[in-house]
């Protein structure tokens, strides 16, 4: 698959402070990438240097193929996290005026413009200002500047925060379309439902060095712990219990269940698979549930983040 | 460069749609006029009480000559005697009484008029009284001497020396003078172009910064843009201020002046004046004409112009850089304390140094060192400046703009991404590396 993003060992300092160390992330053309890390991990800083309002110091980029240079600024779009507008323009000029300056004719900006107005309802603001506005409808403005231009990338550093949630899911379901569309999201987020729900890839910055990335799927199979969850119904509960223990590591249950006189998190050892286990259980009770634990996004940020 | 555009445009255009803009562009000239119109009429109100002076005229012929102005009304008296005249006098109220004797000769008049009055005269009145009596009595010593009035005036010899620099620059007596106001009008009027704009150019920054539109903006454009492209703006939006005053002041000058002009002019000139006198005020005002035709002008203009510019951008970039260091306005005082300083210290320089010693060292230094240069030269060169000295001078200052500009524009590209606390010196010497 092509990437449209290929950030290759790019280092950033300020003075004595690194800010990112050696960072290297394929994003491939048409997915919903997460960027994650704690704060102050240097997220910002890479969405920085893809928007060229930063240089890297070393290492180099490239988009869809050719090094990242200025045309590309037109193919970027970047809703910051923090995030404003002029508060005496009136709305609908200065999204005029944002978008002109992505490199779009008035004409059509203002076209563009009117459509996702009425798509949002928000016609009546046009003439408004941002300090007649509440939070949230800023936000809709910022995010529609930010998607005018039709750009091939999109940046969302926590879109969803100060939107409602009804709003929030307006705009992930906007996302999603776009997405759809043929655009490549980038997700700054620290909220991992978000994450689990959107993302295709991760990349998880920590300290300023980039610790883990890829699909999502796979870094999930590799941080499976091989634990299962098991309920069962049984009228020997406690020989089967201690015939678990006694062969397999047995944590507390993690999950809810109805029916059952035994439950348990059941981890397995290196050498033993699931098969067996199933068969074990089968013959002492009746299986109500049976379930691998899949680690969720939340536990795979901590975890590395603790690890590393 | 089709961004650089759309940003000064925006610039400009959001300045002069202001309304705060528009108010001040419009009040300020109106707020000077209406000064103006107030000291006038509280002047026109004072003048309006008419002063009436008796005069007891022993002589016959004076009480004719005397004219009578909008403030000042002379009234015959008729034959008393002093005391007499005194008593009516005072039971009439008038301001005065003005007593005139019949001696042998106008001298021995002159000497024996007296003036009562309720309280001490203003200084107006006396001088009037005076001028007036001179010139009538000069006048009638004449025609007693058989001397020709009008000969006398045209052959009078008016003498103006003619002053010459061994440089050969011609100067004359109001030059000193003319330069003098000519230079402190000039290097004020950058002191406040500097301070005005360049302090709304930093606001702008603080403002973008606080409203968080900075990320996104320098996500579409680079930040060396979106700073030049304030400057230039916000330079426009004054320039456009500066014409509207001065259309205004033009409009309001005439105004003012059709008004209060017609009062002013109770200096009646009919009476044959005392020649020396008429001549003094008139070769006065003359001399201030050639003085100021004799000013280096199309030097002026074209310094006026280059220290404007350089002086402008150099000052202006400072305050973008200041504005993108801080977070706010009470933060920003700490570092505009130097430069408030500095400018300050150029135009003490320029008022008090220049005039007494335009060439000398320290009016010299002053106008190299390029963060003065452009207040205190501008005051210089009406003095005369050597043609080598303000091209050095010149370069520098331009030489500092360049290097100011990268300065700030580096401080400017950290700063307006940088929140919550005050930079020191140190931090800002440590982002020109990043």
């Amino acid at each position: 698959m092509n990437n449209l993003l290929s950030i290759d060992s790019v280092s950033k300092h300020f003075g004595q402070f690194t800010a990112l160390n050696n960072v290297s992330i394929n994003i491939p053309e048409g997915s919903i990438f997460g960027l994650l890390g704690p704060n102050g991990a240097g997220k910002t800083t890479l969405i920085r240097i893809i928007n060229q309002i930063t240089a890297p110091d070393t290492g180099k980029i490239l988009f869809n193929n050719s090094a990242l240079n200025i045309n590309h600024i037109k193919e970027i779009g970047y809703l910051p996290e923090e995030r404003g507008l002029y508060p005496k323009m009136k709305i609908g000029e200065q999204a005029i005026y944002l978008a002109q300056l992505k490199g779009m004719d008035r004409q059509k900006a203002k076209l563009e413009l009117k459509k996702w107005f009425e798509k949002f309802e928000i016609s009546d603001w046009w003439n408004k200002k941002v300090t007649e506005l509440s939070k949230g409808m800023a936000q809709k403005v910022q995010f529609i500047v930010t998607v005018l231009h039709k750009p091939k990338l999109l940046i969302f550093d926590e879109p969803f925060s100060g939107f409602d949630p009804i709003n929030a899911n307006l705009i992930k379901d906007e996302i999603l379309q776009l997405n759809k569309d043929g655009a490549t999201v980038i997700f700054s987020t620290h909220r991992m439902e978000s994450v689990e729900e959107l993302c295709e890839y991760i990349a998880l910055i920590n300290k300023s060095n980039k610790i883990l990335d890829g699909k999502l799927d796979d870094i999930k199979r590799n941080f499976r712990t091989n634990t299962f969850e098991i309920a069962v119904s049984s009228n020997e509960v406690q020989t089967l219990k201690k015939q678990l223990e006694l062969k397999y590591d047995i944590l507390e249950p993690t999950f809810r269940t109805i029916g059952d006189n035994l439950k348990m998190n059941v981890k397995l050892k290196s050498n033993q698979n699931s098969d067996d286990l199933i068969k074990l259980l089968n013959e002492r009770s009746k299986i109500i549930h049976f379930k691998e634990v899949i680690p969720t996004a939340n536990e795979i940020f901590i975890n590395s983040v603790e690890n590393d | 460069m089709g961004k650089f555009t759309l940003i000064t445009s925006r610039e400009y255009l959001n300045k002069i749609t202001n309304k705060t803009f528009i108010l001040s562009t419009l009040l300020t000239p109106l707020f000077i006029a209406g000064i103006v119109f107030f000291i006038g009429w509280l002047t026109s109100v004072n003048n309006e009480r008419i002063k009436n002076i008796s005069v007891v005229d022993n002589t016959g012929y004076i009480y004719d000559k005397l004219k009578s102005s909008n403030s000042i009304k002379y009234e015959l008296l008729g034959d008393f005697s002093l005391e007499e005249a005194r008593i009516i006098s005072d039971t009439k109220s008038d301001y005065g009484l003005l007593y005139i004797n019949n001696l042998e000769s106008p001298k021995s008049i002159a000497d024996s008029i007296s003036f009562i009055s309720e309280e001490a005269s203003s200084l107006t009145i006396i001088n009037n009284i005076e001028s007036q009596l001179e010139k009538i009595l000069t006048n009638e010593n004449f025609k007693i001497e058989g001397i020709d009035i009008e000969k006398i005036n045209s052959k009078k010899i008016y003498v103006n020396l003619l002053q010459e620099t061994f440089q050969g620059e011609k100067t004359t007596k109001s030059d000193g003078l003319v330069k003098y106001i000519f230079g402190f009008v000039l290097g004020m009027l950058l002191y406040m172009f500097i301070f005005v704009y360049g302090s709304m150019i930093m606001m702008s920054v603080i403002e973008e910064k606080t409203n968080r539109i900075i990320e996104i903006v320098v996500s579409s454009v680079k930040p060396f843009y979106l700073m030049t492209g304030k400057i230039i703006g916000t330079s426009l939006a004054g320039l456009t201020q500066f014409i509207v005053w001065g259309v205004l002041f033009f409009i309001f000058t005439s105004i003012i002046s059709s008004i209060f002009g017609i009062s002013s002019t109770y200096e009646d000139s009919q009476i044959v004046l005392n020649a020396s006198q008429d001549s003094a005020v008139s070769s006065a005002a003359l001399g201030m004409i050639s003085a100021f035709i004799n000013l280096p002008l199309t030097n002026i203009m074209i310094a006026f112009v280059l220290y404007f510019l350089g002086g402008y951008l150099l000052y202006a970039s400072i305050f973008a850089a200041i504005g993108a260091a801080v977070d706010n306005q009470t933060d920003a005082q700490q570092f505009l304390m130097p430069i408030t300083i500095i400018l300050i210290v150029a135009l003490y320089v320029g008022m008090l140094t220049v005039p007494e010693d335009p060439n000398g060292i320290v009016a010299q230094i002053f106008s190299f060192v390029p963060l003065t240069s452009p207040i205190v030269m501008m005051m210089r060169i009406p003095h005369g400046v050597p043609l080598i000295e303000q091209i050095i001078s010149v370069l520098i200052l331009f030489l500092s703009v360049i290097l100011i500009i990268w300065i700030a524009a580096k401080i400017y590209r950290i700063g307006i991404l940088m929140y919550g606390k005050k930079p020191s010196y140190k931090e800002l010497i440590k982002w020109l590396k990043y």
